[in-house]
């Protein structure tokens, strides 16, 4: 095979894995006060940002890596990695998309988010986040009609500096553990939505994250506030280039719900996973954490995890407001060597407050895939529930499935209910699809899609379809 | 049409089939009798060609050879296994596994797929035809099935699909009366002249609904003695003893 037709046959399995030669500008290598300043001066920032992010660095230098995750990794050279790069065409913040560099549109559109025809279409709204800026926002002032803000972290730092300050980091604090102070200090770009009280966010929201640069590292920080009695679904969507080394992405993503607010985060992580021998991939190391702040508020993560190399993330629930509630659930898919330590934590300060936790872990090839979550009920919590169920699921005999519950309960009236299993896709299964006429990956595909329904119901329509899909891609050729 | 000829098969070193020959015509409905252990259920995995076996031989199937054949592209070719025990697939609705059961098969025939109303159409005709309660369909693949309405689901998928070769894994084997009557009711309105049955059961119960052309009796893995229906009543009267040494 030629050089060229093995770029052809490597596409095939990961369609997402091409870059895009574009001019960068790109802070100073490696991490220190000089770089953290650069960032906030490109970003034009007012100075209580950039004390913040000093703040943060000072404390990351006290702070150490945690080390007590399953999937171990080589250490990351925290000052070989870049921690500023973006298109130069964004240099000047371009005002419409009719103004974006085509290499960017023509990008998104390989990536099947075509930006141009997407501001058109109804139903969903788009931030895109290339490297470490936002490059474009669509249907921002049909929204903004309604009172909705949906923009960029970056843009609402400088036109809502209110809001950020009074949210920013109230949830995930400066201090919270080594990557989330690290996002703190260096984090780049992402989205910000905040929903007036009472309204209900008539379409869906999304961040389509694309890491393209090598050697940089993508932190971005998402904070969604959901005032009183307003709703809002949000999906993000993730890809990256294929490439031998591996790159780090430490994300923070901070929701905050009000009385009786509900608040929807979906996610379908398709990061590059690397190669069949387990070469390059992106390392997924994201703090997600919902404030269920206000009575009768509601926070429901969903996330379909097929990408990365390692994933290890745990999108949780702080259920502080009485009668709150909080949902999980969960689809994560390793393959080849890719290796995933994840679930959620569900934490019941507020009286009555509910979770419920539902996690699909499906692992083949050589992989690796732990359910970590913890379940704690704390003394004012009177009457707090808790469902988990967890299921896994195995494919072949080389892969390895873990479940790791905790619980701490301190309220007698509570109820805490869990439920595991572990099970195998069965010769049986296979010859009986196969015999009506399915082809193995076919097969695999229905099977798997069938163990995970009750997660991928969870998701919004329009992107179900391409969960679905994706599930069946992410495991072919982990049989036979 | 179908033409086994010196049909061997092994697991772990264990021979099962030793040397089976049968010719199945067109339109023809064969039984195959047999005690516990003879090879019954081995047959028909070699013939829908499970893996784990080591077979040699020959299966002439119109002019291909299905050992060159894989199990789905066997199915493709229009070659259905009715199973003993059908297998449970969680989460998988039934009309969503027989669509696409059906459009795989269309598919490899050069035949446009189906979309969900087309094909919820000709499905409710069929289950109509064949007297099956559509419900099932909107349950989990055989999930929770009671033993007669798996065997149902069985005749209704052998029925979508249209195959030329069907061969039925002891499909009688714990049917109450009445599903007993719509299982061979469903294949004899699919009794066709260019359709071909190979029936493998335990009791010649059955055949008293399904009157085969030919019945063979199949003992130590080879086929010791071939006759028409009157041979199955024989063997209920007289058991098979005679052909066990």
């Amino acid at each position: 095979m030629d050089a060229r037709q093995q770029e052809i046959e490597k596409l095939k399995d990961y369609k997402y894995g091409f870059s895009t030669d574009i001019d960068n500008t790109r802070a100073p290598k490696g991490l220190s006060e000089e770089v953290i300043k650069f960032i906030s001066n490109i970003k034009k920032e007012p100075k209580w940002m950039l004390d913040w992010r000093l703040k943060a660095f000072e404390r990351l230098k006290q702070s150490k890596e945690p080390n007590w995750q399953k999937p171990k990794y080589p250490k990351i050279d925290y000052q070989d990695l870049y921690y500023y790069s973006a298109p130069k065409s964004m240099d000047d913040k371009p005002k419409s998309l009719d103004e974006l560099d085509p290499k960017l549109l023509e990008t998104y559109k390989k990536l099947g988010i075509p930006l141009q025809e997407q501001a058109k279409l109804n139903g969903i709204a788009v931030d895109a986040v290339f490297d470490s800026v936002s490059v474009a926002t669509t249907f921002k002032e049909e929204l903004n009609k309604k009172g909705i803000i949906f923009c960029s972290m970056s843009e609402a730092i400088l036109e809502h500096p209110e809001l950020v300050k009074k949210y920013l980091g109230t949830v995930i604090p400066l201090s919270d553990h080594y990557f989330a102070t690290l996002n703190s200090a260096v984090f780049t770009d992402g989205s910000f939505v905040y929903i007036p009280e009472n309204v209900k966010c008539p379409m869906e929201l999304s961040t389509y994250f694309r890491i393209n640069d090598p050697e940089t590292g993508q932190f971005e920080r998402t904070l969604i506030i959901a005032d009183k009695g307003s709703y809002v679904s949000y999906l993000e969507g993730c890809t990256a280039p294929m490439r031998d080394e591996n790159q780090l992405h430490a994300a923070n993503v901070e929701l905050i719900a009000l009385d009786d607010a509900e608040i929807k985060y979906s996610t379908v992580q398709n990061w590059y996973p690397g190669d069949k021998d387990g070469k390059g991939g992106i390392y997924n190391f994201v703090t997600k954490r919902g404030l269920c702040k206000g009575k009768n508020s509601k926070i429901s993560w969903t996330q379909v995890e097929t990408g990365s190399a390692i994933t290890w993330k745990y999108p949780s629930c702080i259920l502080q407001g009485d009668n709150s509630q909080g949902e999980f659930y969960s689809v994560a898919i390793t393959n080849n060597y890719q290796k995933a330590d994840t679930g959620t934590k569900m934490i019941h300060l507020g009286k009555n407050t509910r979770s419920k936790i539902i996690s699909k872990g499906i692992s083949a090839g050589h992989a690796d895939n732990t359910y970590r979550g913890m379940v704690s009920i704390h003394p004012k919590a009177t009457g707090a529930k808790n469902y988990t169920q967890c299921d896994s699921l195995l494919v072949g005999n080389k892969c390895g499935a873990h479940t790791i519950p905790y619980i701490e309960n301190k309220n007698a009236s509570s109820e805490i209910e869990h439920e595991a299993t572990t099970s195998k896709i069965s010769e049986d299964q296979l010859f009986y699809c196969r015999q009506r006429g399915l082809n193995q990956e076919e097969a695999v595909s229905l099977i798997v899609n069938g163990f995970c329904k009750e997660v991928l119901q969870q998701l919004p329509m329009e992107f179900a379809v391409e969960a679905q899909k994706l599930v069946g891609i992410s495991l072919e050729g982990s049989v036979g | 049409m179908i033409e086994i000829k010196n049909l061997k098969t092994s697991v772990d070193d264990k021979e099962i089939l030793k040397g089976l020959n049968l010719s199945i015509g067109k339109g023809e409905v064969h039984a195959i009798m047999g005690p516990n252990g003879s090879g019954k259920s081995t047959l028909s995995y070699a013939l829908a060609g499970k893996e784990g076996y080591n077979v040699s031989g020959e299966i002439k199937f119109n002019k291909t050879n299905l050992l060159e054949l894989n199990a789905e592209q066997r199915a493709q070719e229009g070659v259905f296994l009715a199973f003993q025990y059908p297998i449970e697939i969680p989460g998988v609705f039934t009309n969503n596994f027989l669509r696409t059961s059906l459009n795989s098969v269309r598919k490899a025939n050069g035949k446009p797929e189906l979309n969900a109303i087309e094909f919820l159409k000709i499905v409710k005709e069929k289950s109509k035809e064949l007297n099956i309660d559509a419900e099932m369909l909107a349950r989990p693949l055989n999930v929770g099935f009671s033993g007669g309405e798996k065997k149902r689901n069985e005749i209704l998928q052998m029925s979508l699909l249209e195959p030329s070769f069907i061969i039925m894994d002891e499909t009688d084997s714990g049917l109450d009366i009445d599903a007993l009557k719509v299982v061979s009711n469903g294949v004899n309105s699919l009794r066709d002249p260019d359709r071909s049955f190979l029936i493998i059961t335990h009791y010649q119960r059955l055949l008293n609904y399904i009157k085969p052309d030919f019945v063979h009796v199949l003992s130590d893995g080879k086929i010791v003695k071939t006759g028409d229906w009157k041979l199955a009543l024989e063997l209920e009267n007289e058991g098979y003893g005679q052909f066990i040494n």
